[in-house]
């Protein structure tokens, strides 16, 4: 399986090494970085590369490259899923996932690693698992530690790995009792030239926080579940009950958990919230271009649009931009050619736009191509499709949790083509 | 010390170039930080060492955590630490656990280069694979078998085969994981290896699951025997493994089922799975008339699979679900196949990396089948974000699943990706169009048009493409078009793109009589820039010229020789070489010859058009979701998938032996299960499945099928009884007068002790009527006497007298029953037998006094004198070891979550002498915890049982053991009694096999004739067997008959007898066995004992066991 871990940086610097067996030297990543070099942008680099006795997967996570070196058939899947685990892991202990927390907290990612694999096959990937085996740094315990001389290490085996629910500690212990889901769903669209959808889909999580003692048992029922078109579930959901009765059941984790992703198809007729008017234009022997943009509310059920970015992947002849905001603040990379509005709220009073010029190199021929525009935006407490809770209900244990419940839309990869 | 200076030597000339680069990147400041401390000690490299050193040798734990902290630092950054090995191993012992982690994880990395001192930590772990603490247990195992040592390989096999049987379910599935490690290490311990495989695939705990069937694939993965019996288990467990161990078990299984099911893909077979029971039918007829075969029935086990795999598809992790797609692809019938679309087509919003390996298989898939992702199509739509290995992909899948009705909006959405900033992807695109053009003949005028336009786009690589995807096009058809290639002509000039230059070049030669006017002046054109111009288009301009000379001699004749003479002296020798085959082909000479005349029909030979693929056409050969898919080779260590089978390999190997509370004779049908159920099978199919842990079925299932089951049992103990009863009848004949004799005595109703009363057992207080002896079928016997024994339990029963003779079993009524000279059988008794006979479970509590008064207390006095010699030559002895054995007291399903397993410790009882001690363990496996289980009503209720105390509670995922005791009264009669919770009733019921109900006795050989002289005629049954080969030795005759009976061996002074000797719990009668071998493979069994219907049984289990290997 999984014979040895390297981690690189942008810089192509390898800043940690972890071997499960044998020790592969660490020349085997110039294959890896000839793969880098030959690609145009960090995300070109195929995942996959074999090499002459040794095949590396790589996945690339909040600007590291996390390679794994593999000597034998195995499910590349298999390799990406656990190298995301890893990611998430780290991003669970430290907060964030970079180089600099990696360097920091070395000890504990070397704990951590070899905890998570044995011999190359993952053995404990489950967050309370862990938790309990190596307790997560944080300050408080930092000096803790270093007053006793007591450690991060448990002693006993995971209560957990032991039981029918893995995923969740035994002895779990809360003044207050609560319990949060947060229903957010994305919007992933491709609108064209004309303003017509050409595809829409919605994809929904259930992103739970619970922190409830004892061993709870919990169902979420929905108004609507016939809405939910292709569901995958965290491992403690029932399955049975929801094929059944459409109810999720469940023991859950301590903490927080994704506890449900869903997919509504896009057969159904989706809302689109936000138009885009634009008129982006390069006239075929002058220097200059047009560029106009204006945003506006839509089909959003009286709920504001909030945290609007609008951004756009000028073409490569676009030496500069001079433009002008009604509202926030725009900036353009004149190397990336990433042009960047930072809109804000949208008021439907007030529509926000952005206006001006667009400088190009004298003399190059026009963009063939108008550039594409993606757009981020949330809407607070109404998800999109329309999903509704209908209760939350505790098995199992006598006191009463505190509930809540939010909603939240979100632009997922929402492009508009020009 | 010396060596250990110049090793410091050496290392310090390393760490000395190290430092310097070190030195530059310590004062980044990333790496001010509280782990700082380590790494601001880079730069003095010199001193660290020694510093290190010192601290790892100080007293102070925190001292030592701090240098073993700063030493992972450096592994990790890829350094060299290896010289600091002998003071770190010092340090393996410590008690902080942190402090020994750390050392351990230093020992894996380096102990290969230091094997020498990685010794000296060996019995560290030796000692740590004792400890009471399981998690100690299990890392002491992973560190020992990750050091990477020849010489403790079989210090590692030891441990592993111990840690297999670990109680702990963790211990286990490091066992498991240590397998491979030792394999990678020795690969010649292979065969042992693959012996603890073996056991710990029927291992039931999900935990261990994955685990071993990984070393499975990685040992010995062509074992598929060594499934087969876990088959089932494995598909039902699948939903309860870890998600990793769940990826590895269902792609062993993919490889399983194309080995053993028939294919389900027959075109004209009738799929007729409308309802379970339908198909569960005609199941039955396929197998009893196997001939027809017209309509395709899938295995139950097929099914069983790709039922339990489904729910699978809604996992989280990406992986799983995609081994379930590619178990869905490989095994299930097509139609049935398209539950997997939704979930790859979620998979999508997921990772770059797992989109690409998920587009990927859906692009393999997609080839084969449109119809499955024709309306996700949208779902493959590009976005400008997304990478261009991502987008290839997209576009690959988009035009597979391109057709008439939906072509129009595929090529829209494909004109707004030819305009794509990203230029390969243009590219890709143009091929694509090319594509669609070629399979749906209806736009290939269309495209063409399109692509004409593409023509003038500005950029070139755009253009290139264009030409040549016309050139391809308008090869399948060039009659129409003399304008786009007229059109092209002109292009020549402006493109410098070799492959298009080179396209526009044939397309010129190879319709050159389409155009006369142009291609002799392109041919012109590119005779002046031939020097500067790329392989591929001089080869192509040779071409031409030779097809210009052959149409259009006259105007290109010289241009020809010119072109000619620049290639004749070309540096590529192709070009050379092609240019002195071109002219000895067109230019006619003498040396010419005959070929000379058909070159025209050479070069001008009209060419089939070139077919435009997918590069995903031939990716199926490789199992979906491997590397050696995604990389279009094979990968090292890639199991092929093998085809499917014309005819179904046996399916009865999967059935398991059945554990059924409810069954008799339970353990003697566990021993033969096998290969009985193996020839009789196939209408008890669906009772075994139905019974296993975890399945689905419904207890409904499990009732019926213990009905089944059970028939077979009875039937089946027919046989072996009338067999028996023959032979019994064989001894009887031989005993003949004996039993006349006794016969008349009997009658007598006497007290005179027969010769056979020395016999009876060392203690006293072993109570017990001897009527229970005289019991005959195991169903009878007597509850009623039971009590009575248990309130004398002082009377000395004359239990040696106490067999009466019938030759038992379900036949026994018929037979004649004759009793061996039972002298102090009291005609009561015998009635009692009779009585008990006919109603099993009725005690009839008057009766009881009677005897309890009667019997025992007559014979205590008179056998009391005989106690006190034969004690000191006959011992309870400990009993052989033997794997105990386990057997299902309640399952977990019917058990709401409460499970119980009993098993024979084989040791004697502490509560009463005359009970049969046996464990249960309790295992809580419902997810609240579960109160005041204790032992309810029990039936018969006289049943002597000594209980266990009530558990108060017992904790979700807990197990706890207890002991109970159990007086059989020397009967395989079930013990039935029910196991209460708080709120729960169970009946359960323990089925002791005969050989359980012993206990092992010591005695001289003389001491062992003498007794067997004592037990001869009725009380002595023998058999003539043919022994397994692997049996014929005293060693494992030894092992077999203590598997089978709890007896003690008697030492032998002839090599070819051997003497075995117990006495029953219940009523301390002796037992007495002598196995003697008789040529090469036969043998004589001889069984003497007062209980004549122990004998036999106890005889036929035996060479049941001498029998098989």
């Amino acid at each position: 399986m999984i014979h040895s871990l390297f981690l690189v940086n942008s810089s192509g610097d390898i800043f940690l090494e972890k071997h499960w067996k044998s020790v592969v030297s660490r020349s085997v990543c110039d294959y890896f970085f000839e793969a880098q070099e030959r690609a145009s942008e960090p995300e070109n680099v195929p995942p996959v590369i074999p090499t002459p006795h040794h095949y590396l997967i790589s996945v690339l996570r909040h600007r590291i490259y996390f390679v794994a070196v593999i000597q034998s058939e195995v499910p590349p899947l298999f390799v990406i899923e656990f190298l995301h685990r890893v990611v998430d892991t780290f991003q669970d202990y430290f907060g964030v996932c970079t180089e600099a927390a990696i360097k920091d907290n070395v000890v504990v990612v070397y704990e951590l690693l070899e905890e998570m694999l044995d011999n190359g096959f993952p053995l404990a990937t489950e967050s309370n698992i862990l938790k309990e085996l190596i307790k997560p740094p944080t300050i408080l315990r930092t000096v803790v530690n270093t007053i006793t001389g007591s450690t991060n290490v448990g002693e006993q085996l995971p209560t957990g790995q032991l039981s029918v629910v893995p995923w969740r500690r035994t002895g779990v212990k809360y003044t207050n009792n609560e319990a949060y889901f947060d229903v957010v769903e994305e919007i992933d669209a491709i609108i064209d030239k004309s303003g017509s959808t050409i595809t829409a889909e919605i994809q929904g999580v259930i992103d739970a926080c619970v922190k409830l003692t004892g061993m709870p048992d919990l169902t979420l029922s929905f108004m609507n579940p016939r809405l939910l078109d292709d569901v995958s579930f965290h491992p403690c959901v029932r399955f049975k009950r929801w094929e059944a009765e459409r109810i999720l059941s469940f023991i859950p984790p301590d903490g927080n958990f994704r506890l449900l992703s869903y997919h509504v198809s896009s057969q159904n007729l989706v809302a689109i919230p936000v138009y885009v008017k634009h008129n982006i234009t390069f006239r075929e022997g002058s220097s200059q271009g047009r560029f106009e943009l204006t945003l506006g509310p839509k089909q959003t059920m009286g709920k504001g649009v909030e945290a609007v970015l609008v951004s756009s992947q000028l073409p490569r002849g676009v030496l500069n931009t001079n433009l002008n905001p009604t509202q926030g603040t725009y900036t353009f990379d004149p190397v990336t050619k990433l042009l960047s509005w930072d809109v804000g709220k949208i008021n439907p009073q007030k529509l926000p736009s952005l206006k001006g010029s667009m400088s190009l190199q004298a003399g190059a021929s026009k963009p063939d191509e108008n550039p594409t525009i993606n757009i981020q935006f949330k809407i607070q407490q109404s998800a999109l499709s329309g999903l509704k809770v209908n209760r939350l209900d505790m098995y199992g244990e006598k006191y009463k949790p505190f509930k809540g419940i939010k909603y939240m839309t979100k632009a997922g990869k929402f492009q508009v083509r020009t | 010390m010396l060596s250990m200076s110049t090793n410091n030597l050496s290392y310090n000339d390393q760490g000395g170039s190290d430092s310097a680069v070190e030195v530059g990147q310590e004062t980044t400041p990333t790496s001010s930080s509280n782990a700082g401390a380590g790494f601001g000690l880079f730069s003095t490299n010199f001193k660290k060492n020694d510093d290190l050193k010192e601290m790892l040798e100080s007293n102070k734990d925190s001292l030592k955590l701090d240098a073993m902290k700063r030493i992972i630092a450096l592994i990790a950054k890829g350094k060299n630490a290896s010289e600091l090995f002998p003071a770190v191993v010092k340090n393996v012992a410590s008690k902080n656990i942190e402090l020994k982690k750390l050392v351990y994880v230093y020992l894996v990395r380096y102990a290969e280069e230091q094997q020498d001192l990685a010794l000296l930590s060996i019995s560290t772990f030796q000692r740590a694979l004792k400890d009471p603490n399981q998690l100690i247990r299990a890392s002491a195992l992973r560190v020992l078998s990750s050091i990477r040592v020849p010489i403790i390989v079989p210090i590692m096999m030891l441990a592993i085969k111990e840690a297999a049987s670990d109680m702990s379910p963790y211990v286990r599935k490091t066992s498991a994981h240590a397998i491979q490690k030792l394999y990678s290490l020795d690969p010649d311990q292979k065969e042992h290896l693959i012996e603890v495989i073996d056991k710990l695939l029927k291992d039931k705990s999900t935990l261990v699951a994955g685990s071993v069937v990984m070393a499975f694939e990685e040992v010995c993965p062509d074992r598929i025997d060594l499934i087969h019996k876990n088959y089932r288990k494995l598909c039902n467990l699948l939903v309860d493994v870890e998600e990793w161990g769940q990826v590895v078990i269902i792609s062993m299984l993919t490889r399983y089922a194309r080995t053993q099911f028939t294919s389900p893909w027959r075109e004209d077979g009738l799929f007729d799975e409308n309802s379970e029971t339908a198909f569960y039918e005609s199941d039955e007829k396929k197998t009893e008339n196997e001939d027809e075969k017209k309509s395709y029935m899938m295995d139950p086990d097929h099914r069983l699979l790709l039922r339990n795999t489904k729910p699978l598809l809604q996992s989280r992790n990406t992986a799983v679900v995609v081994s379930v797609a590619q178990l869905y692809w490989h095994l299930a019938p097509k139609h049935e196949v398209g539950v997997i679309t939704k979930s790859l087509v979620r998979l999508l919003r997921s990772h770059r990396e797992v989109q690409y390996i998920v587009l990927q298989n859906i692009a393999t898939m997609s080839i084969q089948r449109k119809g499955m992702f024709e309306p996700y199509m949208k779902s493959f739509y590009v976005r400008s974000t997304d990478a261009t290995h991502i987008k290839s992909l997209k576009l690959e899948i988009l035009t597979s699943l391109a057709n008439e009705a939906n072509i129009s909006t595929i090529l829209r959405e494909f004109q707004t990706y030819v305009k794509s900033q990203d230029k390969e992807f243009a590219a890709g695109t143009i091929q694509a169009i090319g594509r669609c053009a070629t399979n749906i003949s209806e736009v290939t005028d269309t495209c063409l048009q399109g692509l004409v336009l593409l023509l003038s786009n500005r950029d070139e690589t755009v253009v290139a493409e264009s030409v040549v995807v016309i050139k391809k096009l308008l090869q399948t058809q060039p009659t129409q078009h003399s304008d786009i290639i007229k059109h092209m002509a002109k292009l020549f000039d402006n493109i410098a793109v070799p492959m298009a230059r080179a396209s526009i070049l044939w397309l010129m030669g190879e319709y050159c009589e389409r155009v006369p006017q142009i291609a002799p002046d392109v041919l012109r054109k590119v005779a002046k820039s031939f020097t500067s111009e790329e392989d591929i288009v001089k080869l192509q301009t040779v071409n031409l010229a030779a097809k210009l000379y052959l149409t259009n001699s006259k105007q290109t004749k010289l241009l020809t020789q010119y072109i000619l003479n620049l290639g004749k002296y070309d540096q590529n020798y192709d070009i050379r070489d092609r240019t002195r085959f071109i002219r000895q082909l067109i230019v006619p000479n003498e040396k010419s010859g005959a070929l000379g005349k058909y070159a025209r029909r050479i070069l001008l030979a009209p060419k089939p058009a070139p077919v435009l693929e997918s590069t995903y056409k031939d990716r199926d050969r490789y199992q979906l979701g491997t590397l050696s898919h995604t990389i279009n080779t094979k990968a090292s260590g890639y199991l092929e998938l093998s085809d499917w089978p014309a005819v179904a390999p046996d399916q009865s190997v999967r059935n398991v032996e059945v554990i059924e509370p409810v069954k008799e004779w339970a353990p003697s049908l566990g021993k033969t299960g096998k290969s009985k159920l193996s020839k009789s099978s196939d209408d008890k199919f669906y009772s075994d499945s139905g019974e296993e842990e975890g399945s689905g079925n419904s207890s409904s299932d499990d009732s019926s099928s213990s009905e089944e089951s059970s028939s077979e049992v009875e039937s089946d103990e027919e046989k072996s009884s009338s067999q028996s009863s023959e032979e019994s009848d064989k001894s009887s004949s031989q005993s003949e007068k004996s039993s006349s004799e006794s016969d008349s005595e009997q009658k007598k109703k006497t007290t005179k002790k027969p010769p056979q009363k020395k016999t009876v057992k060392p203690t006293a207080k072993d109570s017990d009527s001897d009527e229970n002896g005289n019991v005959a079928k195991e169903a009878c016997s007597s509850s009623a006497e039971e009590t009575s024994s248990g309130s004398d339990s002082g009377s000395d029963s004359g239990s040696g007298s106490g067999s009466d003779a019938d030759s038992h079993s379900g036949t026994e009524h018929k037979k004649k029953t004759k009793s061996k000279a039972k002298p102090k059988m009291e005609v009561k008794s015998t009635k009692e037998v009779s009585l008990l006979d006919l109603d099993d479970f009725t005690p009839t509590p008057v009766t009881r006094p009677k005897m309890s008064v009667l019997s025992p207390s007559l014979l205590g006095d008179l056998e009391g004198l005989s106690l006190s010699n034969i004690s000191s030559t006959m011992q309870v002895s400990g009993p052989a070891f033997v794997p105990e054995k386990s057997h299902d007291l309640l399952h977990r399903m019917t058990g709401k979550g409460l499970s119980a397993q009993y098993q024979f410790p084989r040791q004697p009882c502490l509560y009463q002498p005359s009970m049969v001690s046996v464990q249960i363990s309790l295992t809580n496996t419902s997810d609240r915890p579960l109160e005041q289980i204790h032992i309810g009503d029990r039936s018969p209720t006289g049943l002597n049982m000594h209980c266990f105390n009530t558990i108060e509670c017992l904790l979700p995922e807990a197990s706890v053991t207890v002991s109970l005791g159990i007086d059989f009264n020397d009967s395989t009669q079930a013990a039935n009694f029910q196991l209460c919770t708080k709120e729960d009733q169970f009946s359960v019921s323990i089925q002791p096999a005969v050989g359980e109900l012993f206990l092992p006795i010591t005695m001289t050989e003389q001491d062992f004739r003498q007794e067997q002289g004592k037990r001869l005629g009725m009380n002595e049954s023998s058999a003539t067997i043919t022994m397994a080969a692997a049996n014929t030795t005293s060693q494992p005759i030894s092992r077999q008959v203590a598997t089978v009976a709890n007896l003690g061996v008697v030492p032998s002074g002839q090599d070819n007898i051997h003497r075995f000797a117990g006495k029953t719990a219940s009523t301390g009668a002796v037992v007495l066995v002598t196995v003697e071998l008789r040529g090469e493979s036969t043998a004589l069994i001889t069984i003497n004992t007062e209980k004549s219907v122990m004998g036999p049984m106890l005889l036929r289990d035996l060479k049941r066991a001498l029998a098989q290997a």
